[in-house]
């Protein structure tokens, strides 16, 4: 969203654009961690959804509301608990669930919450991240937390592909659509946690739901 | 109900209230949440802008305890601006151009709306305590018959600050159909323990002051001055942070350069309540002020619905915009909360923001730039949906 409050054609990230693909027409988003609002407000115009948005930052969510969205301050941890069971056809995380406390409760949240959850988060089995830990034998930091030591990064709970799709398996969920990114934006779908994309993908996007 | 416009018979006559008054409940009385009734009463009000030809462009300014009809207009006692003239007006956040703002003195009030002082027509003595006790409901049900009179099917918005907000919030949940936007500001969906403890403070006071007369000072010719401007210095300070009273007086001293070892206004900050009180007994009714402070401790949504304020809110479709200040300690942030939960609990639009301010509850009332933003960003994506043309 550019400051004058219109919307601009492109996502400022390509994990937006595939997750905007991925949410059907004139359906109902909760988008938690929408940051200033530009996927909610490329979807309110682009495909007619009904969308609203959880963020932690005040800034945010007064340049979101300022715009017209509708967000309230909140926090995924903690204020998932009170929606209801499928108020939204689309749940939607991005680059949120490592800095949460608790991964499993929220995506558990996420698909009670909706009846489809996307979420999208890197991939720590990356094997520039790997290469990390080998040669330089300190704890390596990635997208959102570069800049970041250890001690301060948001993603207190990274995790590699086939940790999430572990977890999916543990929960029972299914996965209707599984996607890694690379740097350079080019995608590939996933097959079951392949070995290859949770090496080369630096990020991932899954569709999620209870059955 | 049929409804004719009069000149009331209240101890301030239209003269002395600018605006509109018009005679309410004329037919048949309304019932209030007492299990009493009222009609008919006066209730008066203030409009600014232009109501569209197909009535949608209304927003109902609902105002706080001792706030009243003169939202942008000046002040007929005090000469002072309208009270919100930050927020209303040409290209403001209400924006007088394109909304029809309506601002109506609450029910029990007194600048023209029907309270205590005014003549009980059964007796033919000014109501006193007499005068039935009254709820946010009522103020709120009086307000909906003057929509009636007006021709006013929906509401583009309801907003207010403080019992402003309780008022937005009893709206919502009453008339859902009648509200397409909502937006509650430092409000709470319940008076808190604390809050109907600093009002108990101010009724006491009054109370105490010889002149109150059990509430007949009016056919005894005297005024509780002295009590109802204890009750305003009271609950002045609860209308400012620490922080902003500080800054504002520290411990400075009031035109002298010692302290004075006596019970003189020594520092500013007593020199300034002093002045709150003596200001605001010129402008206000003693009875009006254990009336409608009564009317604030009473409000609990949640109360009709066992307790679950969510019940209040089922199936809404109105567009909610609920705003705190951090620095707010009467109406924490913590209350508003509880309302934007009880909204999501129904997966109602709702819209939340605290604003970061130093001045406590009474910012709703002053120069804060997000706070003016995020109220006209809400109403234009709220005006888009309502399908308002843009100026």
């Amino acid at each position: 969203m550019s400051s004058d409050g219109t919307s601009v054609s492109a996502l400022p990230r390509r994990d937006l654009e595939l997750i905007a693909e991925m949410v059907t027409d004139g359906s109902r988003v909760l988008d938690i961690g929408c940051g200033d609002g530009a996927l909610l407000d490329h979807l309110g115009r682009h495909k007619g959804v009904d969308g609203r948005g959880i963020e932690l930052s005040q800034a945010g969510v007064n340049a979101c509301v300022a715009h017209g969205l509708s967000v309230i301050q909140g926090d995924a941890d903690t204020d998932l608990e009170h929606y209801p069971d499928d108020a939204f056809d689309f749940v939607v995380l991005t680059r949120t669930l490592q800095a949460t406390r608790n991964p499993r409760e929220v995506v558990s949240h996420l698909v009670r919450i909706g009846k489809h959850a996307i979420v999208s988060f890197e991939n720590y089995g990356h094997w520039r991240v790997r290469l990390q830990l080998l040669l330089n034998g300190r704890i390596p930091v990635m997208g959102a937390d570069e800049g970041f030591g250890w001690h301060d990064a948001p993603n207190i709970h990274p995790c590699t592909i086939r940790d999430f799709s572990a977890m999916c398996e543990e929960l029972g969920l299914s996965v209707k659509r599984a996607l890694s990114l690379s740097r350079a934006g080019a995608t590939r779908k996933l097959r079951s946690a392949g070995a290859s994309a949770n090496i080369r993908g630096e990020e991932a996007i899954f569709l999620l739901t209870r059955d | 109900m049929a409804t004719r416009d009069i000149s009331p018979s209240s101890a301030l006559g239209s003269a002395d209230t600018p605006g509109f008054h018009v005679e309410l409940a004329a037919d048949r009385p309304m019932a209030l949440d007492s299990g009493e009734s009222i009609g008919p009463f006066t209730t008066a009000y203030t409009t600014c802008g232009t109501l569209n030809s197909d009535k949608s462009n209304a927003i109902l300014v609902c105002h706080a305890l001792t706030g009243d009809q003169y939202v942008l207009e000046q002040h007929p006692v005090t000469g002072k601006p309208g009270w919100w003239e930050l927020m209303v007006g040409p290209g403001k956040s209400l924006d007088t151009d394109r909304y029809f703002i309506i601002c109506v003195n609450v029910l029990g009030g007194c600048m023209g709306s029907t309270g205590p002082r005014d003549i009980n027509p059964e007796t033919g003595r000014p109501w006193g305590l007499d005068f039935p006790v009254i709820t946010i409901g009522d103020m709120v049900r009086a307000q909906a018959l003057l929509l009636d009179h007006l021709g006013i099917e929906k509401l583009f918005c309801v907003i207010g600050g403080s019992m402003g907000a309780m008022q937005v919030l009893e709206w919502a949940a009453r008339y859902p159909d009648r509200v397409f936007s909502a937006i509650p500001i430092a409000g709470a969906a319940r008076h808190s323990a604390q809050n109907i403890a600093f009002h108990e403070v101010g009724r006491q006071a009054i109370m105490a002051d010889p002149d109150w007369r059990r509430g007949n000072y009016l056919q005894e010719q005297t005024n509780p001055k002295s009590g109802l401007s204890v009750a305003r210095m009271a609950a002045h300070i609860t209308y400012l942070s620490e922080t902003a009273l500080h800054r504002k007086f520290g411990r400075r001293l009031q035109g002298r350069e010692e302290i004075s070892f006596g019970f003189d206004a020594d520092f500013q900050v007593e020199s300034y309540l002093r002045h709150q009180g003596s200001t605001f007994v010129e402008r206000f009714d003693a009875n009006s002020y254990l009336y409608i402070t009564r009317a604030m401790d009473y409000f609990d949504l949640a109360a009709e619905h066992d307790g679950v304020l969510a019940g209040a809110f089922e199936n809404t479709s109105v567009r909610f915009c609920v705003i705190s200040f951090n620095s707010d300690w009467l109406f924490p942030t913590d209350e508003s909360r509880e309302v934007v939960r009880a909204l999501n609990a129904v997966a109602a639009n709702v819209s939340f923001v605290e604003i970061d301010t130093d001045k406590g509850h009474d910012a709703f009332l002053l120069d804060e730039r997000e706070f003016h933003r995020t109220v006209s960003g809400f109403l234009e994506g709220a005006a888009d949906h309502r399908g308002l043309a843009r100026k």
